[in-house]
């Protein structure tokens, strides 16, 4: 018969339409609105899992969010690892088998859309139960931009499903009513199948929405399956519910022992039967009325259980007209199970007194309610103990945030509902008259909720006691680890691995740390919770990643003369954003001999090469010239206009930062450049700078990398090739010299021409208006010039001996370690040099830039291997520096390299040794400058 | 996530911004006539207190303005901006 467990009537599933779905193999039915848990206990489905150590079979627990066991792998759709079978929404065609502690990833990346979304609003309420519907009412109807959040498919909390009545209707028509109220506001946002997951500084809230999911398959492909979702709430009501929680006694963990408010849900919520025939067993009066639901469900109760003994109370009545008598001061002491492993029986006992063995299929057990204080808790509230609930309720208030209902203890229904409308009403900040909850029909307390841990010969079955059902933790563990000496219940947690698995501990969280104040002869409230951090439930890595993945991860920067440098076959390098140039390789050629002809080219003909990536900065206003004497640590202020000028910037503890030509365009108005990964951060520095210490210099400073387009020409035919783009440029030596700038038309552009040179050859860099640097690209390759990408750039400045600021420099390194004490002044004031003086800066043996030449001409050593002087020296080997750039070098035919080494050129002529991976290469130091030492190249 | 209430912009995103460290480490008059205690007392030595801090915030990715807040380092609270 198809689901065996069904009522035949009750519940919010779709009777009317039925749907198909496997589980471990094997087909049910199950109907819309169904959860995978309510489906397979309708189908008497039992064991939905294993113990991950002991194998032991395990079954549906919970309800909701609290979850232990039904941790299920969704094969169906885009798949996923570790789903709650309790959330998880029945679709046709699910495909989901059960796990034993851990699920697995797919391997195929997962192409389901995902996206985010930002929201602000005045009150942000958290959980639609009746406290939180309250509290968004109230909110709403002062105007206030109110978002609801709910992690259910709808509104209605534990009103779901129940028989409670408000303002003498059923409680879900109050739900309906007020829900279609907000959602008629134009500022209110109600979003249902969304968990908030976080609650982070500033009431910045990160929720998740399952849009799609409860579509199955099918889910249009076009809807993100979930949004992330941001939201800056001005203040926040948590209306988050309580999660139950159970009592612990020997062999706890058999299919068909579950929450008792779970069992009466799934009956009234789902119209499931969770079994036949049952015991209850609790230690508070929500245990009692579970029972009461139990049976006008249909299920025959065989035993019901209090740990405490009262007098008799209204639950007490309500059960005897049901023919159910309390067993008072009993509890559980241990189950038996079939040859499945799943509960046949109970054994119930008075204290000390005899067992008696009950058959029954189903264990309802509750011993109490844990408000669920996950997100005040990550507010920076501290939850406290509370002899009155024997749970951890919410301490001190945290500013602008409420909480309200059983999230803070309260657990009557007109107490949470009126409870709910004062904070939204409070959070609105609204004055006047607040509108008054509807009245209930709820049933007053009988009697104060026991703190019960544990029943039965827990000592003598320690480790048939399970403390956390997803990690196999047992009493034994806690025992363990109190024996070990540890007092904490955050060292407890680590040790025992007991609120460490997917569910966090949700059920049994409190209950160990009951136990374990039991154990240290503690009160509760001194041993405390551990911390609970976000999120509240997992969330996916695709939905975090969102639409940022693949092409989106990273924008992606490109030149003007991108297309010509695909079109030429180029091989692409990543440089901060910039998509640059690195090779163009001719067929058949790989990197070194591509490397090979782009250099010989560039030293014996002509090249060239896109460097519109360089940094570029606009200075402008009369204190320019001084600004710059102030952050380079050389003079600017003397530059002529027409001039170009080499520049080292260091930060105020005296390590070189960056680099760059800068050129004086008109007296209030220079041009700098920068290293192309570091544009951004010297604006930021020139900015700070003018901001914040000088902010009387009259100097203003624009980021125009974008704006132009360059190509560097290179080598001793550049002249004549600029010649014949430039007909009206005088290009002689004498009229265009080194380190000089000119404003000239080149291939009909308008063009700013900088004699600058990054590899000691003759050289141009044409910069032109950014649209026009395809044209400009064009124009040079059409004269025959080679184009040659960063490769080939780095061969060609490292002959030379010049750095690349943060390859051959890394935040340790002085201008003066890096060569270049001949660009720090002395007869003026720059950003650092007074830390150029520091005892440690002005040590001789500080690491500084050397050459290196491998004994092998033919060994290219590893960037970052490290130099010792004894190859076979005992460890710790001491290490002198490391490899900072290293190529082949066509000009040279051998390989060369830079290096930081203690001392520098001291060690001249000596030989060291470059280590890497465990190989050992011995370089000889040299003068970094390898080629032309001279300079005579340069001028062509 | 903080909010950070630039005088300019009003409470942005902290992602926007860059943050400066400690407020009012005015730059040395004179660098060259401070000894080395000194000059490593500007560069290196700053406070960190449990309380009310008064520090620097640049909206990188707003205004590009540098501006001084007083936050508490405990609650993180910004004094209302004046
Ligand atoms: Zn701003």
């Amino acid at each position: 018969m198809s689901q065996p467990f069904r009522r035949v009537d009750g519940g919010r599933v779709d009777r009317g339409r039925t749907v198909t779905f496997q589980f471990d193999g094997t087909a049910y039915e199950a109907h819309p609105g169904d959860t995978l848990s309510s489906a397979l206990l309708a189908n008497g489905v039992r064991i939905v899992a294993r113990g991950p150590y002991t194998g032991r079979p395990r079954g549906v627990y919970g309800i909701a969010a609290e979850e232990p066991n039904a941790f299920v792998q969704v094969d169906s759709g885009p798949g996923e690892p570790m789903v709650r079978a309790t959330t998880l929404e029945v679709y046709d065609g699910l495909v989901a088998r059960s796990l034993a502690g851990k699920g697995e990833l797919r391997a195929e990346p997962d192409d389901s859309r995902y996206d985010k979304t930002w929201a602000h609003c005045d009150v942000l309420v958290v959980g639609a139960g009746p406290a939180g519907l309250a509290a968004a009412h109230a909110a709403a109807v002062t105007g206030a931009r109110v978002i609801l959040a709910d992690e259910r498919p709808s509104p209605g909390g534990d009103l779901l499903g129940g028989r409670a009545h408000l303002d003498g209707r059923p409680a879900m028509d109050w739900v309906a009513d007020t829900h279609a109220r907000l959602a008629a506001l134009p500022e209110v946002r109600v979003l249902t199948r969304t968990t908030v997951t976080g609650f982070y500084d500033g009431n910045f809230l990160v929720a998740v929405q399952r849009r799609t999911e409860h579509l199955g398959l099918a889910a249009p492909a076009h809807v993100a399956r979930q949004r992330l979702w941001h939201i800056r709430a001005g203040r926040v009501v948590l209306a988050t519910g309580a999660h139950e929680r159970p009592i612990l006694f020997p062999d706890n963990d058999r299919p068909g022992i579950m929450l008792a408010a779970a069992a009466a849900g799934y009956a009234w919520r789902y119209g499931v039967l969770p079994g036949r025939r049952a015991v209850v067993a609790g230690a508070h009066d929500g245990a009692l009325w579970a029972a009461v639901e139990l049976v006008d469900a249909g299920v025959e109760l065989a035993a019901v259980l209090d740990v405490r003994s009262l007098p008799e109370g209204q639950v007490h009545r309500a059960l005897r007209d049901r023919g159910v008598v309390v067993s008072a001061g009993h509890g559980v002491v241990g189950t038996d199970a079939d040859a499945s492993g799943v509960l046949s029986a109970v054994w119930i006992a008075r204290t000390d007194g005899e067992a008696r063995r009950i058959p029954c299929d189903l264990l309802a057990t509750s011993g109490g309610w844990n408000p669920a204080v996950h997100l005040y808790s990550q507010a920076g509230g501290r939850p406290v103990w509370s002899l009155d609930h024997a749970a951890f309720v919410p301490g001190d208030p945290v500013p602008s945030v409420w909480c309200v209902g059983a999230a803070a203890g309260t657990f009557d229904l007109a107490d949470a509902l009126a409870e709910g409308g004062e904070a939204g009403w409070q959070a609105a900040a609204a004055t006047g008259e607040e509108p008054l909850p509807p009245a209930t029909d709820s049933v007053s307390g009988t009697g104060a909720p026991a703190a019960c841990w544990l029943t039965g010969p827990v000592d003598e079955r320690a480790d048939s006691v399970f403390v956390d059902l997803q990690r196999d933790a047992t009493l034994r563990d806690v025992r363990r680890a109190v024996g070990a000496g540890m007092v904490s219940s955050e060292h407890v947690k680590r040790f025992t691995t007991a609120g460490t698995a997917a569910d966090q501990g949700r059920t049994t969280g409190v209950t160990t740390v009951g136990i374990l104040a039991g154990l240290l002869g503690l009160p509760v409230g001194a041993v405390g919770t551990t911390t609970y951090r976000p999120p509240y439930t997992p969330i996916s890595f695709g939905l975090l990643a969102g639409r940022d993945r693949g092409r989106l991860l990273d924008p992606e920067r490109r030149t003007p003369m991108h297309e010509r440098h695909e079109a030429a076959g180029a091989v692409f390098e990543d440089v901060g954003q910039w998509k640059r140039p690195w090779y163009y390789p001719r067929p058949g050629e790989d990197l070194h001999r591509a490397v090979e002809r782009e250099c010989r080219a560039a030293r014996e003909s002509v090249a060239m090469m896109d460097v519109s990536t360089l940094g570029k900065i606009e200075l402008r206003g009369p204190d320019v010239g001084e600004f710059l004497d102030r952050v380079y640590t050389n003079r600017f202020s003397t530059l002529r206009v027409g001039q170009c000028r080499y520049g080292v910037m260091c930060l105020a503890d005296g390590m070189l930062f960056d680099d760059g030509v800068t050129a004086r365009i008109a007296p209030d108005h220079y041009h700098l450049t920068t290293t192309t990964g570091n544009a951004a951060k010297v604006l930021d520095w020139l900015e700070e700078w003018l901001q914040t210490e000088w902010p009387s210099l009259r100097v203003s400073a624009t980021s125009v990398t974008d704006q132009w387009a360059a190509v560097a020409l290179v080598g001793p035919g550049s002249r004549e090739v600029l010649s014949r783009l430039a007909p009206a440029l005088d290009v002689s030596a004498a009229a265009f010299p080194f380190l000089t700038v000119r404003d000239a038309t080149v291939a009909g552009i308008p063009a700013r021409v900088f004699r600058i040179s990054f590899t000691g050859e003759l050289s141009y860099e044409i910069n032109v208006p950014a649209w026009y640097g395809l044209a400009l690209w064009d124009a040079v390759a059409a004269a025959g010039v080679t184009p040659y990408g960063t490769e080939t750039m780095h061969v060609l400045r490292a002959e030379k001996g010049f750095i690349v600021a943060g390859q051959d420099t890394d935040g340790t390194v002085t201008p003066h370690d890096a060569g270049l004490g001949w660009a720090v002044s002395t007869a003026k004031h720059f950003i650092g040099q007074r830390s150029l003086t520091r005892t440690d800066t002005a040590r001789a043996d500080r690491k500084r830039l050397v050459g290196l030449l491998p004994a092998d001409p033919l060994v290219v050593l590893a960037e970052g291997a490290q130099l010792v002087v004894d190859a076979d020296a005992p460890t710790p080997v001491p290490m002198l520096g490391h490899v900072t750039s290293s190529y082949h070098s066509a000009a040279l035919g051998r390989s060369f390299a830079l290096a930081l080494v203690a001392g520098g050129l001291t060690h001249r002529g000596e030989t060291f040794y470059a280590v890497d991976s465990g190989r050992a290469h011995p370089v000889v130091v040299t003068d970094p400058v390898f080629y032309d030492a001279e300079g005579a190249r340069r001028d062509g | 996530m903080l909010s950070v209430p630039c005088p300019w912009c009003g409470p942005r995103d902290e992602t926007e911004f860059r943050y400066g460290g400690q407020a009012h480490v005015a730059y040395p008059d004179d660098p060259a006539t401070l000894s080395d205690a000194e000059w490593a007392e500007y560069l290196f030595m700053h406070d960190n207190p449990k309380g009310w801090f008064a520090e620097r915030w640049f909206h990188t990715a707003g205004c590009r303005r540098w501006f001084d807040v007083v936050r508490h380092t405990v609650t993180y609270a910004f004094e209302a901006p004046r």
